[in-house]
Order: structure tokens, then sequence, then C-alpha cells
């Protein structure tokens, strides 16, 4: 899968759970807690629905380096 | 009309899901309510049949308010489902009782559920009023001597109720508006009654955290159990351990609760706050207790819960996450007599073994009802709470 198309399931997912995002007004570089009111069951919910559209596995112990929406999806891209 | 929530003082029948004449099995969705906070369904609280409708699709009424009749092998006739007490203990759904309070808590306050067949108090003008309009008598509050039903009474009954159809839902911000007045009630009865007693003590996370890590590297994704679960269960266990208190002040006396079923309090997204019921927290495992947090804040959050849901609770639980606050003195819901609240979870110095370590760790806070208990079992609750994270293996 493409960088583009993962960025987009990442979005269909979030706005699933948040839909008051606009998608536009997001940074890619900033940590997404920072920028969306997420809780924890917020949080696994978007690897849940993440991880169910890529298959993309996600141990609980690579949660860290998921904060940003840039490094999820990196971390997306060398997985699928 | 069942009480669904402590802050509800009535309802309106969105749907019904049945229909006259139709059999019915205890515990089954029968209606759909809008209780101004959220959309909830309802179920019955006895097996029966259906026998008739008292309250139609788009109506208002108050809390206490039979809106359907069941008639069941045992309970033939009564008024089911809203005002009959449960047989299991969930008396937050019973009409509210009249309050300790110095002055009632809505300017009017629900009267009494009448039992078919029993008399309605009306004048004579007021009944012919009603046959013309076709208004059903039993349904219509009197305000006039001793609860006797006026003309007028009669003639604001027959105005049809509000004319929004029950498909749209209420926008968003008269939702919002009617929520924190739902909210606003409750919390104004809680510190005009309670007295409130503040305790807390610091929990180390860093066993509860370590087991946790190794449990979810060998879980898939979808079945990892959040902190939140193991707050939970540990709760449930120590309520259990100090009973008095998990239940309910009631008529100035306490009655203590035969379950235990955590109130979650679950922030909603646009504002405002749902308690739905963990029901039976204490005899759940970790994952089964996951499972049903995953469920009912989707569903909170949603506007889909299930009347023995929004009313059920006997403790509840505030849980600021990984995001909020360090700790929180938080407002008891009446009836119930405690409410635990959870901190965020940080790394804070700890003395152990005589060396001090970094360890991750929660403040947690009992609010408790000083007619119902004392900060001396208060405190063995909180050691008892602490105790139990200390074995997660065990939770």
């Amino acid at each position: 899968m493409t960088a583009a198309q993962l960025r987009a399931i990442v979005f269909e997912v979030l706005s699933e759970i948040a839909p008051e995002v606009e998608p536009g007004v997001l940074r890619g570089d900033q940590p997404l807690r920072d920028q969306v009111d997420l809780d924890s069951m917020d949080f696994l919910n978007l690897l849940v629905g993440v991880h169910q559209r890529t298959g993309v596995e996600i141990p609980e112990a690579d949660y860290p380096k998921l904060a940003t929406l840039d490094q999820l999806i990196a971390y997306l891209a060398q997985r699928s | 009309m069942p009480l669904l929530g402590a802050d509800m003082d009535r309802g309106k029948i969105l749907e019904w899901r049945k229909q006259v004449g139709d059999p019915i099995a205890r515990g089954e969705i029968v209606a759909l309510v809008d209780t101004d906070k959220a959309e909830i369904e309802v179920e019955s609280f006895t097996p029966g049949v259906l026998e008739a409708i008292l309250v139609g699709v788009g109506e208002t009424v108050p809390v206490g308010t039979p809106i359907a009749r069941i008639a069941g092998a045992e309970a033939r006739g009564a008024p089911a489902p809203a005002p009959t007490p449960a047989p299991a203990p969930t008396p937050a759904a019973l009409p509210p009782k009249p309050a300790v309070a110095p002055k009632p808590v809505s300017p009017l306050p629900p009267s009494p559920p009448r039992i078919a067949g029993e008399r309605v108090r009306a004048s004579p003008l007021a009944r012919r009023v009603a046959a013309e309009r076709g208004v059903d008598l039993t349904r219509v509050r009197g305000t006039g001597t001793d609860g006797t039903i006026t003309r007028d009474d009669v003639e604001r009954a027959a105005v049809p109720a509000a004319p929004t159809p029950a498909t749209s839902p209420a926008p968003v911000r008269d939702r919002a508006a009617a929520m924190r007045s739902a909210i606003a009630s409750a919390m104004e009865r809680a510190n005009r009654e309670i007295p409130h007693y503040y305790i807390e003590t610091r929990v180390d996370l860093a066993r509860a955290q370590r087991w946790l890590a190794e449990q979810n590297a060998m879980r898939p994704i979808a079945e990892r159990i959040l902190p939140a679960a193991l707050f939970v269960k540990a709760l449930a266990l120590a309520a259990r351990e100090v009973p008095e208190l998990n239940g309910f002040w009631r008529d100035g006396g306490f009655v203590p609760a035969d379950g235990v079923h955590v109130g979650l309090i679950v922030s909603l997204r646009h504002g405002g706050l749902l308690a739905p019921a963990l029901r039976d927290a204490s005899d759940k495992t970790l994952a089964e207790l996951m499972a049903d947090l995953r469920d009912v804040v989707a569903r909170a959050r949603a506007g889909k819960l299930r009347s023995s849901e929004v009313a059920g609770a006997t403790i509840s639980l505030t849980n600021l996450g990984d995001q909020g606050a360090e700790r929180v003195y938080g407002v008891i819901m009446p009836p119930q007599v405690a409410l635990v609240g959870f901190g965020r979870v940080l790394d804070q110095p700890v003395a152990v073994d005589g060396l001090v370590g970094v360890h991750p760790c929660v403040d947690v806070t009992l609010a408790g009802d000083h007619r119902a208990s004392d900060g001396h079992r208060g405190g063995r609750f909180l050691a008892a709470l602490a105790r139990r994270l200390q074995a997660p293996e065990q939770l």
C-alpha cells in the first residue's frame, strides 16, 4: 500500500472515533494526542481499526513509536 | 417510565420495539426512550405478553408514569416495565422517593404511578372534555385538590406532544444543553444532600504495568487489556471487602447492594457525561471486563445504552486517563455513596527496600458519603484496592 492509501485509511478510522476532526488541520509531525482529544481507549480503537484494514501487526511495545501521524504512516508503510 | 440515571425526571418515547400482543422475555428490549442525555433501550423487568401501550411515540411523561402493561403468569395487569420494582436489586430503577431534601428536586415531581383499575379523581367537566378530546385520564397529572384532575389539566394533556418526528434526533446543541441541565440537577442534589469526605492514596503500578505488558504481548491487538480494566476489577473486589461503600442511601438509611456494579463515568466528545454500569464487575475476568468496557464506552458515545446499564450502578469510577489531571476529587452520584477517582499515571520517586526508585504510580481518591461510612472504613477500602493492584495476576 502507498503512503497516500495508508494515510486515507488512518483518517477514515480516526474520523469514526473523533468525527469532529478535520484532516486538513492536523499536523503530521506533531503528537496526534496533543491535537485530538483521544483517550487510551480511543487510541487502542484507532490501532485496532488500522490493523483490521491493513493487516499490520502492531505490538504494544511499539505504541510509543507511533505518537505522530507521520510516524504511524511510516510504520505501516514499512510493514504492509 | 423508568428512572434511567439519577439526573432524569422525564422521558420521551421514541419507538416501541414491541406491539400489543407480542410475547416478551425478561430483559428483552421493549422501547427506546430519550432521557435528554441519551437514547436508552428499555428492557422489560418481567416476562409476559404486552397487553397495552399507555404512552405513545413522541410523548414525554414524568418518571414513574406507567408506559405499558405486561400481562404475565403471576403479575397479571401489573404496570410494567417502568414502575415495577425489579426482582433484582436495581433500586435506581424505582421512581424517586419523596426527597429527604428540603425541597423537591424538580418543580413537578412525578405523580405516583396509578395501578390499572384504580379510580381516577377528576371533575365531571374534566371527564367530559377528556371524552371529547380522546384524552386518557389515567395518564393525566391532576393539579386540583388532592390531585384531582381539572379541565385545565385535560386541556394541557390534549396538546399534541412536540411535533419532532421520532426519527430525527435532537440537534447536538439542544442535546448538549439538555445534558448540561440534567448533570446540573444531579450534582446540585449531590452537593446539597451528601456530606462528602475525601481521602486519597498513592498506588505503585510497577508490578501491574509489567504484568500487563507481558499479557498484552501474547494477545492480539483487539483483545489487549487497558489499565482501566485492572482499576475496575480492583475497585470491585475492594467494594466487596468493604460493603458499606457499595450501595445506596435511601430514606435516611444505607441499603447495601448485592452485587458490585461499577458505574463508569464516560465523557462524551461533544461535552457531558454518562455513567453506564459494568454489571457484576467483581465476578468477571479481566478479559470479560475489557470487552464490556470497550462495548459500553462505544455505545455510551454512540448514545445506545440499555436501561439496565444506565440505572444499576452501585459505586462509581472516574478515570482521568493518561492525559488527564493528576488526581480528582469527585462528586458522588446519588443515591450511591462512593465515587473512586483514578488520576493520571505518572513516574514518581518511590522508596523500595530502603532505596529510592522511580515507579509509575497513580493517585486514587475516594469521595465517600459520610452518612453511610467513615474515613476509617474508607481508608480500609483504599488499602484493599491498593493491595489488589499489587497482585495483578490474581485480578
